[in-house]
């Protein structure tokens, strides 16, 4: 891992945690990872996850600490009486945590959500944006 | 500072859930000698869930990102088969951390019961999810039996 990655994201979860209070439920519960692409350029951090199923209604972006959590929960409609034949997917809930570095402007996180796919930008500070150096020679 | 803080990097995290998965296919080859010939390593995209009803059957493709009218849907023989192609862009500048989503043709084929009716089946799609519906034949419906 080079440092330039480093101080970027860092993960700090992988595929599960505890369910949220404030639910009728409060079992533990296991969550899917979304697949995610990250890439930065001179504007910041742009991450793309694939969270099928998922709407804006049942989408929850969240940033504390310097964390930040994106959570959903796809809808599928089943009728009642269905029986499963065949299942890659046993969790209609998403969750994935990356760690944010103090360089980027978490007010400013754009979020789109369109066929699934989330895309989030999440803007460097304008003192932070890449400077050239200049190195001199002697 | 350098990654060291915490006692597992994501590189580290990837390497260990790489093992868990290729630890879980040679144990799976053994355990399920019943497997379809037509079933795929896991992580295949797209994942798929196929329910089964009295009088329907619906498979549920996980396919974010898509037009819909890219995606091909064929029946026949009951054997349903979706395929297509996600492209996803590379931006000219910039620098990639991650790649995890898929990129490129897909294809998944199922079996499907053998009641299905081939002239009955729909399909939609809805924030990424592909659903398709076939109707199971009459005959083959269960049939409640009044007991005298």
């Amino acid at each position: 891992m080079n440092e330039q990655q480093d101080v970027t994201t860092r993960e700090s979860e992988r595929t599960e945690g505890p369910a949220r209070t404030g639910e009728s439920e409060t079992r533990s519960e296991f969550f899917l990872a979304p697949d995610v692409d990250i890439y930065e350029d001179s504007e910041g951090i742009h991450v793309w996850a694939d969270m099928p199923g998922v709407s804006r209604d049942h989408l929850d972006i969240q940033v504390n600490k310097d964390a930040l959590t994106i959570e959903g929960e796809a809808r599928i409609d089943m009728a009642e009486d269905m029986e499963a034949l065949y299942a890659d997917v046993r969790t209609t809930r998403f969750r994935r945590s990356f760690a944010l570095s103090a360089e980027l402007d978490t007010d400013k996180i754009d979020a789109r959500l369109k066929d699934g796919v989330l895309n989030l930008r999440i803007p460097r500070r304008a003192e932070a944006k890449p400077r050239k150096i200049e190195v001199s020679v002697g | 500072m350098f990654g060291m803080s915490t006692s597992l990097n994501p590189d580290q995290f990837d390497h260990f859930r790489r093992l868990e998965r290729e630890l879980d296919e040679l144990l799976g080859r053994w355990r399920l000698p019943g497997a379809g010939i037509r079933s795929v390593a896991r992580d295949t995209f797209p994942p798929i869930n196929v329910g089964v009803t009295a009088d329907r059957v619906d498979v549920y493709v996980f396919a974010p990102g898509l037009d819909p009218k890219q995606i091909n849907v064929t029946l026949e023989n009951n054997l349903l088969s979706i395929s297509g192609e996600r492209r996803i862009e590379v931006p000219e500048q910039g620098s990639f951390y991650r790649r995890e989503r898929h990129d490129g043709p897909f294809r998944r084929v199922v079996t499907l019961p053998e009641d299905t009716d081939p002239d009955k089946i729909s399909a939609g799609y809805r924030d990424g999810i592909l659903q398709v519906t076939v109707q199971r034949q009459e005959a083959a419906r269960a049939r409640r039996v009044e007991v005298q």
